[in-house]
């Protein structure tokens, strides 16, 4: 007999605000910069200096707390975590211990269709550490860039909810999609300005007791997450169906090999002496400051997505693929503003333009056109001036160049032939140059009459108004 | 004995100090003396005593989201034992550790 | 804009002797200035590097001397009585004359010149100074060059300060003696074979030698007040808040004050005017307005309430010391001041509550001391191992004492007993002082039960050294502003009257000393060297 279990998954991630300053100080917080070239001695911890709070890091800290739906604390106050580490220059961490700025949120995500609410315990604002280099100095040194130490991040714990690995990566997914609303972190997994950790136990199923809990680190990628928990959560079955313990202890996900690996080979304990932050003085929240912070808070994926279906009559797949990210469903609402068919811009949005993004690779910010552009393309194919075969082709054109498509049609004398006694002279042209087929037409093959058709276009170059051609065929025939 | 030797060992490495056994011996007998006069406070009753973190009455202390100047690559380097590439060179943290 | 007045084509300041209008008409007339040998100046027959702020401003300003004649009269002095005080851990003799030239220089132009411009003062070498070493007595900081300038050492150079140098302490400003230092313990000027009181010792030792005019000293829970009391000078510790801690190298950072050591009260609150200020780059410093402190040196201290805390002269206090203290009661009460008997009941915590408090907030800020980013690295293999040698190697017994003690006070199953009674018994303290507060003005004490004593007297036993500290801590734990002025002598060694105010109301500690100092001579000995 196989026990059936039930897997137990709570997620912390680490998201980088992208304010311009960091936290504690005034460098630059961009990614990307020759290594410490982004460091002051406040962040570099030089005797003697002292953090200051970047009021726009706690703000943002809100806004993704209220976002998460949790309840942004009235009194709140920064903590010392202190640990050595290498990249930590001040060998503590400034961060929030028993009194974060925010608890008690949720996140909704859809598994099978049937929506899940999600916990979110806490959301807490820290500063960042600095990067620790192994590669190209030798096996027995390593090299430290503090670009990083100090730029504001927030952590986001979750309840554990989560009853599988795919439910861990829909929760990332969606967590993500909405800080991306908030605008208050680029959310890049690959730059590390969105990092995963996890909590991964598992318990026959029906037991109210947790299992022994594992952490699983080093996961870089939203499949990794996936990859890695799965993998987990069948190591630990193993574990207990050879009726052994499961060790507390961290685990790394090793990429390459498809694995987790025990951090430590023996469990330190952690003892992080957290006490009171004496250099910073506490956080008051006030109700007026969090309201303010809420009315500017721009609507989330899930009333966004239900907006689109309410106002504008969309399919729920639609709604649901145009509100996946704030991006899209900005260049959507844009497009709609110019060109209100709701669902004939659906249909190109989610055809062309994601088609198109797809097999380049891009994102909906890299289309060097505006979605005004994509309205009048639209309105060309409405007035007749184009075909929407060749609207495809205007559309790949705007994708290259940038163009309007106004522009492109002109340049390129795609404009649709109407005058009618042009194309009448192909039709005759074609007639002329194709009796047999014209007979067979005439003889009642229907189908004769498409190459006909075809026979204008191509002299056109899919240009001529292919209604006009065929009721001049059929006139004639 | 308020504080075993034991004690003063797991103090000492999360404190990251190396100590030698006369320091050590040192240290156990003195933080006896010191931590058995701190039972002093053992005598009163601060169980509805809030505690003081700040003995100014200050909050929200924020500075604006504006971008400063930085050092120089040399400047912020200028102090560092060893260097490499622009970097501060340390040596490889052994697993485990 | 500068007095419309022709200017000398030679550009020398003696040109204009005597003839600049007096505008600081103060409490005594520049009397006439004598010379004595070559070339030291003298002044009422002191020496140039004897007198104080304000006498040296007006000479500076009015062209009757100049600071490169002051700062040179400095660094002879320091020349002569260096080897045997051992105050300064740094000397920047070529800076300090090329500021004190430039002053000179502004004051040949004609230009209004700061209070503090051209005169030469001393830092404890726990201020970051840019691109001068900042060791903090420490092996652990040598070699160590900040990049950047301490807030207060802005301050000073916005007013055309000259800073001699950087003087000693004991490491990392944990003692009551300066014997911590790692380098060399500072002498007593009183008393070479005694300890001049820590933990800014050096500055005490440097004003009260004539090595400087004034300096700036750290006061975390005594260490400016004690070696005031013990070299007979006078040094406070401000209210919590009055002053940057920006660039003050961390001990304890909710204690931490710098304040000024000076000669008398009047340059004490020349040097306050210049420190005191709100500083956005410190989260902790105070957004108040910031008085003209020598509005409050009238000398009137009539109808004043001034408590007399009985716990500060209980068990342990040095006769002599009592006496002296409660003859100035008498002075006080003489002046004007209605004295009373009062009591802060929870006196006798303060040490426990401190010894707490300050080593655990000592044991984060001492943590960035691992010999990564500058300052001293062991050579070792690992990580680890580099962390653990360096700290070995590069601190001190005391710093790894209170590090020891601060670390096991924070850590998990400790934090409860220890760090967080400690911060609730803190409360209970400061309920005293609001309490005496609303009945009296100010309170007087001792600075310390006990006068300089020898030199490796107390370094054996940790408590015994803690107990100097007995009558200053309760103000750091409090966060009120504290002064130490003399008060009299036992066997030719100074003893120190504390004067203790309400928070924010340092400019009434300093009307009640001044009022003293005025009608005492105790501020006018001067050790002999």
């Amino acid at each position: 007999m196989t026990t059936e279990y039930e897997v137990v998954i709570g997620l912390e991630v680490h998201v980088e605000l992208n304010t311009d300053s960091k936290m504690f100080c005034s460098c630059p917080t961009t990614f990307g910069a020759e290594p410490n070239t982004h460091v002051c001695p406040i962040c570099l911890g030089m005797p003697g200096v002292l953090p200051v709070i970047n009021r726009k890091a706690v703000e943002y800290t809100i806004r993704a707390a209220l976002a998460l739906n949790c309840q942004v604390a009235k009194y709140s106050k920064f903590d010392r975590k202190n640990y050595f580490y290498p990249d930590l220059p001040k060998n503590y961490q400034i961060s929030q211990y028993d009194l974060p700025l925010a608890t008690g949120g949720y996140v909704e995500i859809s598994v099978d269709g049937k929506k899940r609410k999600i916990g979110i315990r806490r959301v807490h604002l820290e500063e960042d550490a600095g990067k620790l280099l192994h590669e190209g100095t030798g096996p027995k040194t390593s090299l430290v860039d503090f670009n990083r130490t100090g730029v504001p991040l927030i952590e986001i714990v979750s309840e554990p909810d989560l009853r599988s690995p795919e439910e861990a990566r829909l929760y990332l997914n969606k967590l993500r999609t909405i800080l991306h609303y908030t605008g208050v972190s680029d959310v890049k997994m690959e730059e590390g300005s969105l990092r995963c950790d996890a909590n991964v136990s598992i318990r026959p199923l029906g037991s109210e007791v947790f299992g022994t809990l594992t952490e699983v680190k080093n996961m870089n990628s939203f499949r990794a997450v996936e990859r890695a928990l799965a993998y987990e959560v069948e190591r630990q079955k193993e574990i207990l169906e050879r009726g052994e313990k499961v060790e507390r202890e961290t685990r790394g996900w090793d990429e390459n090999r498809r694995i987790t690996v025990s951090m430590r080979g023996k469990e330190e304990a952690h003892d992080y002496r957290y006490f009171p932050e004496p250099d910073l003085v506490p956080l008051e929240i006030s109700r007026d400051w969090v309201e303010e912070i809420q009315e500017r808070l721009p609507d989330m994926p899930d009333e966004r997505q239900a907006r689109l279906v309410r106002e504008l009559g969309l399919p729920e797949y639609d709604a649901e693929v145009l509100t996946s990210s704030k991006d899209l469903a900005d260049f959507y609402d844009a497009c709609v503003k110019h060109y209100p068919e709701a669902k004939t811009v659906s249909n190109w949005v989610m055809g062309e333009v994601l088609g198109y993004l797809n097999e380049k690779g891009l994102e909906i910010t890299d289309l060097p056109f505006r979605p005004e552009d994509l309205a009048g393309l639209l309105r060309l194919i409405d007035k007749g001036t184009i075909s929407g075969k060749i609207a495809k082709q205007v559309f790949q054109e705007m994708c290259k160049s940038g163009k309007a498509p106004e522009t492109i049609v002109e340049e390129k004398g795609l404009k649709q032939i109407t005058d009618e006694s042009e194309i009448a002279a192909i039709v005759e042209k074609v007639m002329e140059d194709n009796p047999k087929v014209v007979e067979d037409f005439r003889g009642g093959k229907e189908k004769a009459l498409g190459f006909l058709v075809g026979q204008v276009m191509k002299a056109t170059r899919g240009k001529a108004n292919p209604q006009l051609v065929n009721r001049l065929f059929r006139e004639r025939l | 004995m308020k504080i075993s030797r034991g004690d003063v060992e797991h103090v000492a490495n999360l404190a990251r100090l190396e100590l030698s056994q006369e320091e050590m011996e040192a240290l156990t007998r003195q933080l006896n003396d010191i931590l058995t006069h701190m039972e002093k406070l053992g005598e009163l009753d601060t169980e509805d005593v809030p505690p003081t973190y700040h003995v100014l009455d200050m909050v929200n202390l924020f500075r604006p989201d504006k971008v400063g100047k930085c050092l120089q690559q040399e400047e912020a380097l200028a102090n560092a034992p060893d260097q490499d590439q622009g970097c501060i060179r340390v040596p490889r943290v052994l697993e485990g550790s | 804009m500068p007095p419309t007045r022709t200017r000398d084509a030679s550009g020398y300041p003696g040109f204009w002797r005597g003839l600049r209008p007096r505008k600081h008409e103060g409490r005594t007339a520049v009397a006439a200035i004598a010379f004595s040998g070559t070339q030291n100046k003298e002044v009422l027959g002191l020496k140039l590097n004897e007198l104080g702020i304000s006498r040296l401003h007006k000479l500076i300003s009015s062209g009757e001397v100049t600071s490169v004649e002051v700062t040179e009269a400095v660094f002879e002095r320091i020349d002569e009585v260096e080897d045997t005080v051992k105050a300064y851990l740094f000397l920047d003799r070529e800076g300090a004359l090329k500021k004190a030239a430039k002053v000179d220089l502004n004051v040949a132009r004609g230009e209004e010149i700061e209070p503090l411009a051209g005169i030469p003062v001393a830092i404890k070498d726990n201020m970051c100074t840019k691109g001068i070493p900042t060791t903090c007595a420490s092996r652990i900081l040598e070699g160590f060059v900040p990049p950047y300038d301490a807030t207060v050492i802005e301050r000073l150079k916005a007013s055309d300060a000259v800073i001699t140098g950087k003087v000693n302490l004991d490491e990392f400003a944990m003692g009551s003696s300066c014997e911590n230092s790692a380098f060399f313990p500072t002498r007593n000027p009183w008393d070479t074979s005694r300890v001049p009181g820590g933990s800014s010792g050096g500055s005490a030792a440097a004003v009260a030698a004539g090595e400087a005019i004034y300096a700036l000293g750290s006061d975390t829970g005594g260490s400016v007040r004690l070696p005031a009391s013990f070299c007979g000078v006078v040094g406070m510790k401000p209210t919590y808040g009055y002053v940057s801690r920006y660039g003050l190298v961390a001990f304890a950072s909710s204690l931490d004050q710098i304040g000024p050591i000076t000669r008398d009260v009047w340059d004490c609150a020349l040097v306050m005017n210049t420190i005191c200020g709100r500083d956005p780059m410190d989260s902790t410093s105070a957004d108040v307005p910031v008085p003209d402190f020598t509005s409050f040196l009238n000398g009137d201290i009539k109808g004043l309430k001034i408590g007399v805390p009985k716990e500060y002269f209980g068990e342990g206090i040095d006769p002599a010391v009592k006496e002296a203290v409660l003859g100035a009661v008498d002075k006080l009460t003489e002046l004007g001041a209605e004295a009373e008997e009062c009591s802060l009941p929870h006196s006798e915590y303060a040490l426990s509550t401190y010894y707490i408090l300050a080593p655990a907030e000592a044991s984060s800020n001492l943590a960035r001391y691992d010999g990564v980013r500058y300052g001293y690295r062991a050579e070792a293999g690992d990580l680890l191992e580099m962390f653990k040698k360096t700290r070995q190697q590069g601190f001190g017994p005391e710093v790894k004492r209170r590090i020891m003690l601060g670390t096991y006070a924070l850590s998990s199953g400790y934090y409860d007993a220890y760090y967080l009674k400690a911060q609730k018994v803190r409360t209970l303290m400061r309920r005293d002082f609001d309490r005496v507060f609303e009945r009296f003005d100010c309170l007087v004490a001792p600075t310390s039960p006990v006068v300089a004593f020898p030199l490796g007297d107390r370094t054996a036993d940790p408590l015994s050294m803690y107990m100097v500290d007995i009558c200053t801590i309760p103000v750091n734990i409090a966060g009120i502003p504290g002064i130490s002025i003399p008060c009299g002598f036992k066997d030719g060694l100074p003893i120190g009257l504390q004067v203790i105010g309400k928070p924010f109301d340092d400019g009434t500690v300093l009307r009640v000393a001044y009022a003293f100092e005025k009608n005492t001579d105790y501020h006018k000995e001067r050790p002999e060297l």
